[in-house]
């Protein structure tokens, strides 16, 4: 049985990896076409937009606290942009609104 | 040799919170591996190994299901798809003047963490941040994943409950400051919230995994916006985050 585990875990790691690594390692030069530079410059914002909501409303025990955390992450984000502050921030705010809850 | 330790030293700081999120998520990460069989260790090892939660949950169930290699590596490739996505992206991000096989030590820390606060570098991507980052998130990931397994649940559920919005927080930390220098940016971002919400709520759309409504998502948005505004070069090199 554990024997299985760490094949199918070998398996899993040099799988994900594989994913990760061949865009990397593929795409050595400079991209030249303005189509394709403009849609990976938007990658980001689109792909950590969708990420974040609505997943944070059921991130935390409550749906309101969840909200809470991200309306204060936007405002702090909005105010001032530094990773570390607006993060600890947001959770600062849930646990303050769950106190309330 | 100084500009890689600066770097380096940036990229901790900003993995810290990445590293509180991760610890908090990875509990219960931990929790399910041990109840599928695996030893605490072995948890452990695939934490370190795969760094990716929808990912592992997904590996978690097939071993429990005794899912065959195929099996394995088909489901891998569909739920971990938007690293591609990612990978492609930071691709076009790194310095060039770099050695090559830094892309590949790069690649393994393409989480959608690392992948968020490497893209909002101001400019080109020193590999160093990445290794930064990586440093100070992956040990949170790896721990919190060996206490769930070998405890459950330690802490209590409201710093659980704060802790979980951490990383989320960082998200908009990438995201926001842009957003109010540019209104292409900002109607960018709320438009892939406002469509994300909908993919959550509409029977038939809601039943797509997160990984893949992400990918199918940043695949149509982030190409609309292309086509409809694209950017010039020195855009690409303003500064996001400080």
């Amino acid at each position: 049985m554990s024997g299985k585990i760490w094949i199918s875990l070998l398996i899993m790691f040099l799988t994900i990896y594989s994913v990760r690594a061949l865009p990397l390692t593929l795409l050595k030069k400079e991209i030249k076409s303005p189509f394709i530079r403009s849609f990976l410059y938007y990658v980001p914002y689109v792909s950590l937009s969708v990420m974040t909501f609505p997943a944070i409303l059921s991130a935390t025990s409550d749906v309101r606290s969840g909200l809470a955390g991200f309306v204060a992450a936007v405002i702090f984000s909005w105010i001032d942009g530094n990773l570390f502050k607006v993060s600890i921030g947001a959770c600062l705010a849930v646990y303050v609104a769950e106190l309330f809850l | 040799m100084n500009e890689g330790r600066n770097w380096y030293k940036k990229g901790i700081r900003n993995g810290i919170p990445i590293g509180l999120g991760y610890f908090a998520v990875s509990f219960t990460l931990g929790i399910s591996a041990k109840k599928a069989g695996l030893s605490a260790v072995q948890a452990s090892v695939m934490s370190l190994a795969m760094l990716a939660s929808a990912g592992q949950f997904a590996g978690i169930s097939m071993i429990a299901a005794g899912a065959g290699p195929l099996e394995l590596i088909v489901t891998t490739i569909v739920v971990n798809m938007r690293y591609l996505l990612m990978s492609s992206a930071l691709s076009q991000k790194v310095r060039q003047d770099k050695p090559f096989y830094h892309r590949f030590l790069m690649a393994y820390e393409v989480t959608d963490e690392i992948f968020g606060v490497s893209v909002a570098v101001p400019g080109r991507l020193h590999p160093a941040y990445m290794y930064g980052a990586a440093t100070a998130a992956v040990p949170g990931w790896v721990l919190g994943t060996f206490l769930g397994a070998v405890i459950g649940m330690v802490l209590p559920v409201r710093v659980m409950s704060a802790l979980n919005v951490a990383l989320y927080g960082m998200f908009m930390a990438v995201v926001i400051p842009p957003s109010r220098k540019s209104r292409i940016i900002a109607g960018v971002v709320a438009l892939s919230m406002a469509a994300s919400a909908a993919f959550s709520l509409i029977p038939g759309l809601k039943e797509i995994s997160s990984g893949f409504r992400m990918m199918i998502l940043t695949i149509v948005l982030a190409g609309a916006a292309a086509v409809l505004f694209p950017v010039k070069e020195e855009k690409e090199e303003e500064s996001h985050v400080r």
